[in-house]
C-alpha cells in the first residue's frame, strides 16, 4: 500500500474567517504501522481525513494506491477505512449486529455473506455475546470495538483511526490498541497516547500545518515531548 | 417508540411489512374510531398485541417514560379544557397508537423495517428518490432517539453542576448545539463509509 502526498495545503473557509490547517505537506508512506502526533489543532485530523477523501486538498494530491482522492473517491474510500474518535457518531444503527451489517449491505452482498462475515467479525471483537443489544446499552470500550468492527467487516487495504482511544480508561485504551496490533492491513494511527507507538515503524509529528519530524517512534516522540515542553509558558 | 427486543413469539415473527402496514391501517383507523368505546378497543388491542410479544415491562416502562410525561400533560389539558371523556378519547388514542409502534419497533429489527422501506419506495426511483436513502434515514432516525436522550441527560447534568437550575433556555440551547454538532459526525462517518458514493 503506497500513500503519496504531495505539496498538499489545505485551508477551510475563506475571507477573514480563512483558516490554513495544513502547509506544503509531502510525505510517501508504504509502513505497515504509521503514527502521527501533534498538539491539538497541529493539522493531524485534516491529515487523516485527506487520506479517506473525506477532505479534498485546497493545493495539492492526495494518492492512496494511484487513486487520487479528488478524482476516484469511491475507489479510495473502499480501500481505507476510517475509525473516529467518538464510537457514537461513528454507530449508525440501533443494534450492535445491524450496525456491523451496515457497511456491507450497502456493497450488494448476498444476505448469507452478510451474516457469515457478521458473526465473524462480532466474534473476533467479543461483541457476539451483545449481538442483538442496542448499541447506546455498551461501554465505551465495547462501542469503539463495535465501530472498529463495522469498519473492518468490509475489509479495507488500510485502516486510519483519528485518536480512537482518546475518551476511553487505560484498559479499554489497551484492548483496542491490542486489536489494532494484530490486524493484518497497514495502519495510520493518530493518538495522543504515546506509549501505543512504541512498536510502529514510522512516526510524524504535526506542528503548525507542517510535519516537523519523520523518523522511528523513540525520536519522534522525543520531539513532541520537547515541542510540548518549549510551548509552556 | 422503543428499540428491538429479539424473541420468537407470534409477533416478532409476523413480517416486518405485514407488521408495518398493520401500523399504518391502525392510524388511518383511528380517526375513524375517535369515541370512548374506539379508543378502549384500541388500548385493549395494543396490550393484547404487547402480551403476546412477551415485551418485558421494565424494558417498556423505559421505553416509554418520555412518552407518558407528554401524555400526562397533555391528559391534564384536555381535561380542564374539554372534560375528562375527551380527554380519555384524544390521550387515549395516542397512547394505543405509542404502544403499537412500540411494539412494531420492539419486536422488529431495523434492518428489516428498512428493508420494507427501501422496498415500498422503490417505484420512486423513477422520480429521483433514492429508497436506500430513505431506509437509511429510519434507521438514522431511531438510532437518533437513544443519542439525544442520552446528551439531553448530560446537559441537565452540565445545568445543576453549575446551578442553572429549571432553565429552558440554558438546556435547549446546548442541546440544539451538541444534537447539530452529533448530526455533523455521523455526516462525516457516512461520508467515510462510502454512503455518498
Amino acid at each position: 500500500m503506497l500513500i503519496e502526498v504531495d505539496g498538499v495545503s489545505h485551508t477551510y473557509g475563506d475571507g477573514p474567517l480563512a483558516r490554513t490547517v495544513l502547509r506544503d505537506v509531502s510525505v510517501r508512506m508504504t509502513e505497515h504501522r504509521i503514527g502521527v502526533i501533534g498538539a491539538n489543532g497541529s493539522g493531524k485530523s485534516t491529515f487523516a481525513r485527506l487520506l479517506n477523501g473525506l477532505v479534498l486538498p485546497t493545493a495539492g494530491t492526495v494518492r492512496v494506491d494511484g487513486h487520487d482522492t479528488r478524482t476516484d473517491g469511491r475507489a479510495v474510500r473502499r480501500r481505507v477505512g476510517f475509525c473516529f474518535t467518538d464510537p457514537d457518531a461513528q454507530i449508525v444503527m440501533p443494534t450492535v449486529r445491524e450496525d456491523v451489517a451496515f457497511g456491507l449491505r450497502r456493497r450488494g452482498l448476498a444476505k448469507h455473506e452478510v451474516a457469515a462475515r457478521v458473526g465473524a467479525a462480532l466474534a473476533a471483537y467479543d461483541l457476539a455475546g451483545h449481538a442483538d443489544h442496542p448499541a447506546h446499552l455498551l461501554s465505551g470500550g465495547q462501542k469503539q470495538l463495535l465501530a472498529l468492527a463495522s469498519v473492518l467487516v468490509t475489509e479495507p487495504a488500510l485502516l486510519v483511526m483519528d485518536e480512537p482511544t482518546t475518551l476511553l480508561d487505560l484498559r479499554n485504551a489497551r484492548r483496542v490498541a491490542r486489536v489494532v496490533a494484530d490486524l493484518p492491513m497497514p495502519v495510520v494511527l493518530l493518538t495522543h497516547h504515546l506509549d501505543l507507538l512504541a512498536d510502529f515503524d514510522r512516526v510524524l509529528v504535526f506542528e503548525a500545518g507542517r510535519i516537523v519530524h519523520d523518523g522511528p517512534p523513540a525520536e519522534a516522540v522525543a520531539t513532541y515531548r520537547d515541542l510540548m515542553t518549549r510551548d509552556q509558558p | 417508540m422503543g428499540l428491538f427486543h429479539p424473541g420468537t413469539s407470534l409477533v416478532h415473527r409476523v413480517p416486518a411489512g405485514v407488521k408495518l402496514a398493520a401500523l399504518c391501517a391502525a392510524g388511518i383507523g383511528s380517526v375513524f374510531a375517535a369515541t370512548p368505546v374506539g379508543v378502549s378497543a384500541y388500548l385493549a388491542a395494543a396490550v393484547l398485541v404487547l402480551v403476546v410479544a412477551r415485551v418485558p415491562g421494565r424494558a417498556l416502562v423505559r421505553q416509554l417514560r418520555p412518552v407518558l410525561v407528554f401524555v400526562v400533560v397533555l391528559a391534564v389539558f384536555h381535561a380542564l379544557v374539554s372534560g375528562p371523556g375527551r380527554a380519555y378519547v384524544v390521550v387515549g388514542m395516542l397512547l394505543a397508537l405509542v404502544l403499537l409502534a412500540t411494539a412494531l419497533t420492539m419486536t422488529t429489527p431495523t434492518s428489516a423495517l428498512v428493508d420494507v422501506v427501501v422496498r415500498v419506495a422503490g417505484p420512486l426511483r423513477r422520480v429521483g428518490v433514492d429508497p436506500e436513502r430513505l431506509g437509511l434515514l429510519l434507521a438514522l432516525g431511531l438510532r437518533a432517539i437513544p443519542v439525544v436522550l442520552g446528551l439531553a441527560g448530560e446537559v441537565r447534568d452540565a445545568q445543576r453542576a453549575r446551578g442553572l437550575g429549571a432553565s429552558p433556555r440554558a438546556f435547549a440551547v446546548p442541546l440544539i448545539v451538541r444534537s447539530l454538532r452529533h448530526a455533523d459526525r455521523v455526516g462525516e462517518a457516512l461520508a467515510a463509509r462510502g454512503i455518498d458514493d
